[in-house]
């Protein structure tokens, strides 16, 4: 078991259980945000959940941060370690000719990811911890769709959204079928699952693309 | 066709090389890519300057010596071929052609464009045969039955002739599609089964030792193979791995 920790195989391995691990969580906060499209009710309710239940909170939320940590983390190692397998660059490289831009550069829609990230937790995640846990304000249900669409207001901070979004599907393009291929799963049903993969790629971010839009032009 | 060459020249394994511009003219549509070097070398012999040296053999797409890497791809432009396949007539009069070693840390360049592969001797080595016993008691291979796909997809992994095109394809540099083949060519069939667990563990060991880069499945190395060894074959060697690990 020590052995496999450190190959390469059981690295692709974490790596792609971590992806699909997070792929799961982006379409649940897919769904939990487009309810903002149709009833601020609906996504003040939701939220308010996922803000107050407490296995969400400690079970769910630590969880989700080790597996976003580990993606990044385990992904620049594996990035490094095969830099370092080519200690020579060729003067010519034609790698368009043999596989597609996505799977070429996930390191660098990757970092646009982290950064988005970090964008984010300053916009939505941080400020929710100081209302929650450093100032006391009494309870309100009905904050979070309002503070959400605020959000929006800014035109650099949603084409800042957008272009992420287009980023993430570009590392969703190569990644999520990918990761079915590092666990060992490549048969008749690839073709299918190949075709699901790309769709999801495509749709979500592209939904997350709606609701952001949706919201800057609904102030 | 009248070409501009642009070579990697290095004099040995601890010099440093670069690339360098010859100029060849009426150069044949119906040479081969290799013949094309043998002129050029000539013309530098006659010149009484030291001519390019590239690894060959039989030159008919069997041995896995060829290995050159050419305007960016291993083997050349064309498909499902080696370099000694390849022939002048997929490039056009007046064309730049850049002619290099497969790169690889674990490819160390000898002399220009020839490299040390012997980081694939050594995986094989580790685990890339069966225990058999010869002693005139062996049962006849033909006698054990075997289904006809698996023996197929044995037979496909087998034709890998271990030229080293897959890790210079891939832009990591990893050696997964050559080390799953011949995982795979022993894993489909029964007599492999009896060491198959020990095989990829070995294998796989060896490989990580030799410093090739992790597969991130960008699929530039069945593009490449000259022999079209499927990327099934990485699934089937990942499979394997888990397996024998998770069975200690």
């Amino acid at each position: 078991m020590s052995g496999m920790i450190q190959s390469s195989i059981a690295r692709k391995v974490a790596m792609a259980l971590s992806g699909l691990f997070l792929v799961l969580f982006l379409a649940q906060h897919f769904f939990i945000n487009i309810t903002s499209v149709f009833s601020a009710e609906a996504f003040n309710s939701i939220s308010h959940y996922m803000g107050t239940n407490p296995v969400v909170q400690f079970v769910a939320q630590p969880i989700l941060i080790f597996g976003v940590v580990f993606h990044f983390i385990m992904g620049f190692i594996l990035e490094i370690r095969n830099r370092n397998a080519r200690d020579i660059s060729y003067s010519s490289y034609n790698g368009s000719a043999n596989s597609s831009w996505m799977s070429r550069n996930m390191i660098y829609s990757g970092i646009v990811i982290l950064a988005f990230l970090g964008l984010h937790f300053y916009d939505f995640w941080i400020p929710e911890i100081v209302h929650k846990y450093v100032e006391s304000h009494p309870e309100d249900t009905t904050r979070y769709f309002g503070e959400m669409v605020a959000k929006f207001e800014s035109p650099v901070r949603t084409g800042l959204y957008v272009i992420s979004f287009v980023l993430l599907s570009l590392h969703l393009l190569h990644g999520f079928s990918s990761s079915f291929q590092s666990v060992g799963f490549n048969n008749k049903y690839s073709k299918g699952l190949k075709g699901f993969t790309v769709a999801f790629a495509i749709l979500i971010p592209l939904g997350f693309v709606f609701i952001a839009l949706f919201h800057h032009f609904n102030q | 066709m009248n070409l501009t060459l642009k070579i990697w020249r290095q004099a040995d394994a601890k010099t440093k090389g670069k690339i360098v511009t010859y100029k060849i003219d009426d150069v044949s549509p119906d040479m081969s890519f290799l013949d094309m070097i043998d002129m050029l070398n000539e013309q530098l012999n006659n010149k009484g300057e030291d001519p390019v040296a590239f690894d060959h053999d039989c030159r008919e797409g069997i041995c896995g010596s060829c290995s050159l890497q050419i305007n960016g791809e291993p083997h050349g432009p064309d498909t499902g071929i080696t370099t000694c396949q390849l022939h002048m007539r997929m490039f056009k009069d007046g064309d730049t052609i850049f002619i290099e070693p497969f790169r690889a840390k674990a490819f160390p360049v000898i002399k220009d464009l020839v490299v040390d592969r012997s980081a694939f001797d050594r995986i094989q080595h580790a685990g890339g045969f069966i225990s058999i016993n010869t002693s005139g008691n062996t049962v006849d291979a033909n006698a054990i039955p075997i289904n006809k796909h698996n023996a197929d997809m044995a037979f496909d992994a087998a034709t890998c002739i271990g030229c080293g095109a897959c890790v210079a394809a891939c832009k990591n540099a990893s050696a997964m599609l050559f080390v799953s083949a011949k995982v795979s060519q022993f894993a489909l069939l029964p007599q492999g089964r009896i060491e198959a667990a020990d095989r990829v563990l070995n294998m796989v060991r060896q490989m990580d030792d030799e410093g090739f880069g992790n597969c991130t499945n960008t699929g530039a190395c069945e593009i490449e193979c000259p022999k079209g060894i499927s990327l099934e074959n990485i699934a089937r060697m990942n499979r394997e791995y888990l397996s024998a690990s998770l069975k200690g």
